[in-house]
């Protein structure tokens, strides 16, 4: 076999990918910061008014002023966030379990999910005030939870019945039944779906929970938070929550992502900036 | 005692219009390396797929080692390789070796004592951590076989193993299946498209028509064993590939345009030049 000696492709040690990683993320970098010193620049020299675009600064320093209302109505509305993402993923997840088991349900009924998901679910908001309280967490939560829902349906769904027929046909080979197939073939098919849903759904589940909170709520929650700071003209006191949302998002999303890299590390490494 | 026998089998698909295979009568013995040839259609992996019990026959009577096929399956009497190698992505090599075995029940450290001789069998020694894609083709079909013998089955089952290498990595291979299959001294069912491949193989080369799926006839295989590359330079190599060739066109192997209605690429034309 001497002649056919594939170089074993070498695996790389966690300092070297890190370190490639970080050069990756130079472009981007530098593509921030001079967005932010342009961001600065232009307020200044146009002198725009705080109501259409605060400058970074003032962003900053109103974050710095309001850290302790604006932190725990972050966490707050996080909460509400991720109570949604883990109600509605994890329904979806096992909604698609049975689908996939049983396909003449899925046939029956996904018509359905498909025509509720064109339902744009946001303006139930005040209804599910009614229903669970607008002080109440739980009614932010629900309306989180269905926007995840569709997504992560879809793709689970597809993961779980886009296995190769011949990986079927091998498991059955060796005398496979349906659970096996599922615990060895379907489920780590379904993986890569799975996971593309979850991180579509953390955007949606900050979304979800910050329009919920538009209409209505505590004042612990960072969307009344908002519409306060705009109501009393205080403009770098909101976009500073503005910033803060953004930031959580972008945590709750690498968050998610990294797991899928720890989960499927498998998988060829994907192209830098990928998504 | 036979390893695999076929009485008058037959398989229709749909409503019974499209007739796969007639009347098979076949019995494979012990130690046998018996080679399916015949044109795209013919029915050959359908019937392999009989003998694994992936496929229900519409009649007749399949017995595998002593057994329905139905009994053979679960009990785990076959190891099988198909075209593509089916390995899964999310398995090392190693991983992907054992599969068999974590479903038997095996214990870890039986397992890996067992991945390192296949490993050392296919030849892969090194590229155990490996993944699926890292590999090239043949090196994944090598796993798929090693998988296939893992749990050592009596009878290996195999639809074109070989058919989408490269001739070379087909030739290389070819030996190493002779080597393996000394060594591990099971039976092998192998569906092919290529003459000289199933000469090379088996020690019997069933040759089947087109649609309708019989067989036409049955060349033993008389060449001396072991087989070695100088075994394809024997005139008794060429005499032999003559009378494959001659069942095949009796079969209606050699016509193209009603055996392939699928226009898929068909080897035994190719090679008429051998």
């Amino acid at each position: 076999m001497s002649t056919t000696v594939v170089e074993p492709i070498p695996r790389g040690t966690l300092g070297s990918r890190v370190g490639r990683n970080l050069w990756d993320w130079f472009p981007a970098m530098v593509v921030f910061v001079g967005g932010i010193v342009l961001w600065e620049g232009l307020v200044r020299v146009l002198d725009i008014q705080d109501f259409l675009l605060p400058a970074p600064t003032e962003i900053l320093d109103a974050l710095w002023t309001e850290r302790d209302t604006l932190f725990g109505a972050a966490w707050f509305t996080f909460e509400e966030a991720l109570g949604g993402f883990a109600i509605g993923c994890s329904a979806a997840i096992l909604f698609a379990l049975v689908l996939a088991r049983w396909r003449t349900l899925a046939t029956a009924l996904m018509p359905f999910a498909i025509a509720a998901n064109a339902i744009p679910i946001i303006a139930f908001a005040p209804i599910t005030n009614n229903w669970f309280g607008a002080l109440n967490q739980l009614s932010k939560m629900v309306i989180a939870a269905v926007l995840c829902f569709f997504p992560v349906l879809v793709n689970t769904l597809r993961g779980l019945t886009s296995v190769r027929p011949q990986q079927v046909e091998l498991m059955r080979a060796y005398a496979a039944g349906e659970f096996e197939i599922f615990r060895r073939v379907r489920f780590p098919n379904a993986l890569p779906f799975i996971f593309t849903g979850l991180k579509v759904a953390t955007v949606l589940a900050m979304i979800g929970a910050i329009v919920g909170d538009y209409f209505g709520g505590s004042q612990d929650a960072l969307g009344i938070q908002i519409r306060l700071y705009t109501g009393v003209f205080a403009y770098p006191e909101a976009w500073a929550a503005i910033v803060l949302a953004s930031i959580l998002g972008i945590l709750f999303y690498g968050t998610v992502a990294a797991v899928e890299r720890l989960t499927m590390r498998w998988l060829p490494s994907a192209p830098a900036g990928g998504e | 005692m036979s390893v695999v026998k076929l009485a008058r089998v037959d398989k229709a698909f749909g409503q019974g219009d499209v007739v796969a295979l007639q009347g098979i009568d076949l019995e494979i013995g012990e130690r046998e390396f018996i080679s399916l040839i015949g044109p795209s259609g013919c029915g050959k992996s359908t019937l392999l797929r009989i003998i694994g019990d992936l496929i229900e026959p519409t009649g007749g009577e399949v017995v595998v080692n002593g057994k329905t096929a139905h009994r053979a399956r679960l009990d785990r009497d076959y190891g099988i390789v198909f075209q593509d190698a089916v390995l899964f992505d999310w398995r090392t090599v190693a991983k992907n070796i054992a599969l068999p075995l974590e479903m038997l029940g095996w214990d870890r450290g039986r397992r890996s004592e067992r991945v390192d001789e296949l490993v050392e069998l296919v030849e892969l020694t090194g590229f155990e951590g490996h993944h699926p894609w890292q590999l090239s083709g043949g090196m994944q079909q090598r796993v798929s076989i090693a998988r296939a013998l893992s749990f050592d089955p009596p009878l290996l089952l195999m639809d074109e193993p070989f058919g989408a290498l490269d001739e070379m990595t087909r030739e290389r291979l070819n030996l190493e299946l002779l080597r393996i299959w000394e060594a591990s001294g099971n039976t092998v069912v192998f569906v092919t498209h290529s003459i000289s491949e199933a000469i090379f193989l088996s020690t019997r080369v069933v040759v089947m028509s087109a649609r309708p799926g019989r067989i036409v006839g049955i060349v033993d295989v008389d060449l001396p064993q072991p087989r070695t590359a100088a075994t394809r330079e024997e005139p008794r190599f060429a005499e032999l590939i003559r009378d494959v060739r001659r069942l095949l066109r009796q079969g209606g192997g050699f016509d193209v345009e009603e055996a392939t209605p699928s226009g898929e690429e068909d080897l035994i034309t190719a090679e008429e030049g051998l």
